[in-house]
């Protein structure tokens, strides 16, 4: 009893927020879970940077440079990095923009598209982060521990790899928890 | 109320305070304060930071993936869009009118949404800020430290929002990204036991629901200085309403009324929403500004989601959701309500309703039927789907070519229609409360607060991306460069991405 509780880290890169509403979707479970785990960083608290933790779970890939700075982030503080979700893990459905230019979506989303103001300009302050020219896979930059595969995983696979790996087994989602949409 | 928004020419003197990121919301965005030495404030902006380019890369794309795709943009609020843009392509495929138990089923899935999405908004996001002041600890702020301090009510959130995730996974297929609606109606109707499983909950949902509704209105009464002052400032406000002028979250017509509640148009069609609404790019977010084009820039800005819509509507179509409305609407004294915190008590009225019209639904026979398409109807090249998401009025529109594949897509997302507004919220709450003040955490969680009580949805709100001069380079852990972009002052891109493996 009361040994210290793990750090868990949580954050949300080019990703839908759907893996954080899966890990949500374990419900009351949620409870059992906070009495094992402590919260660090992550769009459900108030704390804006990463300390050290045991485990980090990463929902989207890397569409931007700010993406990219607090994935280091996370590797340099986590233990155990997890690409959770389809973006996550491969790009997901952002990366379909990458087959396209993207001064080309440019000119698009701002001199084309219909129903602008008059005068209308493409956003330049240096307060936004540059988009990348293609939505990249989190492996690619980091190195990352475990894969949870899914769009979202559901809250069960992700109740089941926590759980495993909170009481020092491998994660194992196996049959029927596996799965890609 | 706009000072703020650009500070004077001195700005290089000025010390920048910088929220990055906003928590305790969905998605990515960033507020930024610029303060002179003694703490006068010059300028606060909220900045949308991220970029997915969703309505370029859907074209080229057959019409019927379109419903499936598009709810990726959002995982909160998946069956907005979802359902948004299957209402869209219902007119591309002749189905303007479906089967009387698609029609219910998709009510049934949206109803559900509403009222997970509220209920985590409410008990998961903000009842933090609302239960323990905004400038209580960190720690504490936060749905842990709800559920240590006041565990009933962290708990009948939880549940709350466990069954409309329940309703969603029956009508849909799947709690998060499901695939129950499709072009000219749905793909699954209830279960005999699906049915009774939902209704067996079903009246302690709704009686649950009026519990949150009395815990906000105590809260309004226990502070009245404070819920209604804190970021409030007058605005039109914008939302569909039934041919009857009752509210009606998955279908009707537009209404607009201005800050004094002057209708501005009523029973608009939205299949002609851009003769009513054009949008402005500022060079600082990433989010368009929309407004009313009758009104131009400077005054057409308005409000949408619960605030609006509770407001907006004439009655509820739901006897506790009505009482509730009535209770609320007398709070103005005849006058429209324009507190930035009101919004959550119109957003709890708003779950009854979705709570009681989701009990009335799972007694309608029509959910079990198998009569679920519409088919060989006439093809149209253009079609607008509107649904009223959780947090507001959200717009789909396509053009799909004779080969099936989609030309034209324009999104206007609920969290949109709000920009400005959230920008005046920020703005109001620092003169209210940062001026001249000592910056200290608890101060910059006030401008957080009134943030959260638009329930943005950051994630859906990007439509375009950025352009300035910088250079970022993508190295991966072996130090080789995967990517790379140059961008000069003149707005030039360049890319040097190496070949492919
Ligand atoms: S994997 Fe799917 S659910 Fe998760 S962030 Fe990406 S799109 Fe959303």
């Amino acid at each position: 009893m009361n040994a210290p509780k793990l750090k868990v880290a949580t954050t949300s890169l080019a990703g839908c927020f759907g893996c954080h509403m899966s890990f949500l979707d374990i419900d009351e479970r949620i409870l059992d879970l906070v009495e094992l785990v402590e919260f660090d960083r992550s769009p459900l608290t108030d704390i804006k940077h990463c300390g050290p933790c045991d485990i980090g779970l990463i929902e989207g890939g890397l569409c931007n440079a700010e993406n990219v700075h607090v994935l280091r982030e996370f590797r340099h503080n986590c233990r155990i990095l997890v690409a959770v979700g389809a973006c996550a893990v491969n790009g997901g459905l952002p990366a379909q923009r990458n087959h396209l230019q993207l001064s080309e979506i440019l000119e698009e989303v701002y001199h084309t598209s219909p129903g602008l103001a008059a005068g209308s300009r493409i956003p330049n302050d240096p307060e936004l982060p540059l988009p990348l020219n293609k939505v990249h896979p989190i492996h690619e930059v980091v190195k990352i521990d475990y894969f949870l595969p899914g769009c979202p995983p559901s809250g069960d696979a992700i109740w089941k790899f926590l759980t495993d790996l909170i009481a020092g087994r491998t994660p194992a989602l196996g049959h029927g928890l596996l799965h890609y949409d | 109320m706009f000072e703020l928004e650009t500070a004077p020419a001195n700005a290089q003197n000025l010390r920048r305070v910088a929220i990055d990121p906003v928590s305790r919301v969905e998605g990515h965005g960033k507020v930024t304060l610029l303060l002179d030495d003694n703490n006068k404030v010059h300028q606060v902006r909220l900045h949308i930071v991220e970029f997915r380019g969703f309505e370029r890369f859907i074209q080229g794309r057959p019409y019927w993936e379109v419903p499936v795709m598009v709810q990726r943009l959002c995982g909160i609020c998946p069956v907005s869009h979802h359902l948004a843009a299957s209402k869209a392509m219902d007119i591309i495929v002749g189905a303007a009118t479906l089967t009387p138990a698609a029609d219910k089923l998709r009510r049934l899935m949206h109803y559900g949404q509403i009222l997970q999405s509220h209920a985590l908004h409410f008990f998961h996001l903000s009842s933090p800020d609302l239960l323990f002041g905004f400038d209580s600890a960190v720690a504490q702020r936060n749905i842990v430290g709800v559920a240590a301090a006041h565990p009933d009510i962290a708990k009948k959130g939880i549940l709350l929002r466990k069954f409309g995730q329940e309703v969603i996974r029956m009508t849909a297929g799947k709690r998060v990204h499901g695939t129950g609606s499709v072009p000219g109606g749905v793909n699954k109707s209830l279960s005999a036991e699906e049915r009774a499983a939902l209704l067996k909950d079903a009246y302690t949902m709704v009686a649950w629901s009026r519990d949150a509704v009395a815990i906000i209105k105590q809260l309004h009464q226990q502070n009245p200085a404070l819920y209604d002052r804190f970021g409030s400032f007058r605005s039109g406000f914008m939302s569909l309403v039934a041919p009857d002028g009752s509210l009606d979250l998955y279908h009707g017509a537009l209404r607009a009324r201005d800050a004094d509640g002057k209708l501005i148009f009523d029973q608009a069609d939205y299949q002609g929403y851009d003769a009513l609404i054009e949008e402005e790019v500022k060079p600082w977010s990433y989010m368009k500004f929309p407004y009313l084009k009758s009104l131009g820039p400077e005054n057409g800005w308005y409000r949408v989601g619960p605030l609006a819509r509770v407001q907006n509507c004439d009655s509820m179509p739901t006897p506790f959701a009505e009482a509730e409305r009535k209770e609320f609407v007398a709070h103005g004294q005849g006058k429209p309500i324009h507190a930035t915190l009101a919004y959550h008590w119109a957003r709890m009225v708003e779950m009854l309703f979705a709570a009681e019209t989701i009990k009335d639904l799972l007694h309608d026979d029509d959910v079990e039927s198998h009569d679920l398409m519409i088919t060989g109807g006439q093809r149209a090249a253009e079609g607008v789907g509107v649904i009223e998401a959780p947090r507001g009025t959200l717009i789909h529109h396509y053009r799909v070519g004779d080969d099936d594949l989609v030309t034209m897509a324009n999104l206007i997302v609920s969290t949109t229609h709000n920009n400005q507004a959230m920008n005046t919220a920020v703005r109001t709450v620092a003169q209210q409360y940062l001026d001249g003040h000592e910056i200290t955490e608890g101060l910059l969680n006030h401008i957080e607060v009134a943030i959260r009580a638009y329930d943005p949805c950051l994630s859906c709100a990007t439509h375009a991306l950025g352009q300035m001069p910088l250079e970022v380079s993508l190295v991966d852990a072996e130090g080789t460069v995967l990517d790379q972009v140059v961008r000069d002052s003149h707005g030039q891109t360049r890319r040097d991405t190496p070949a492919s493996p």
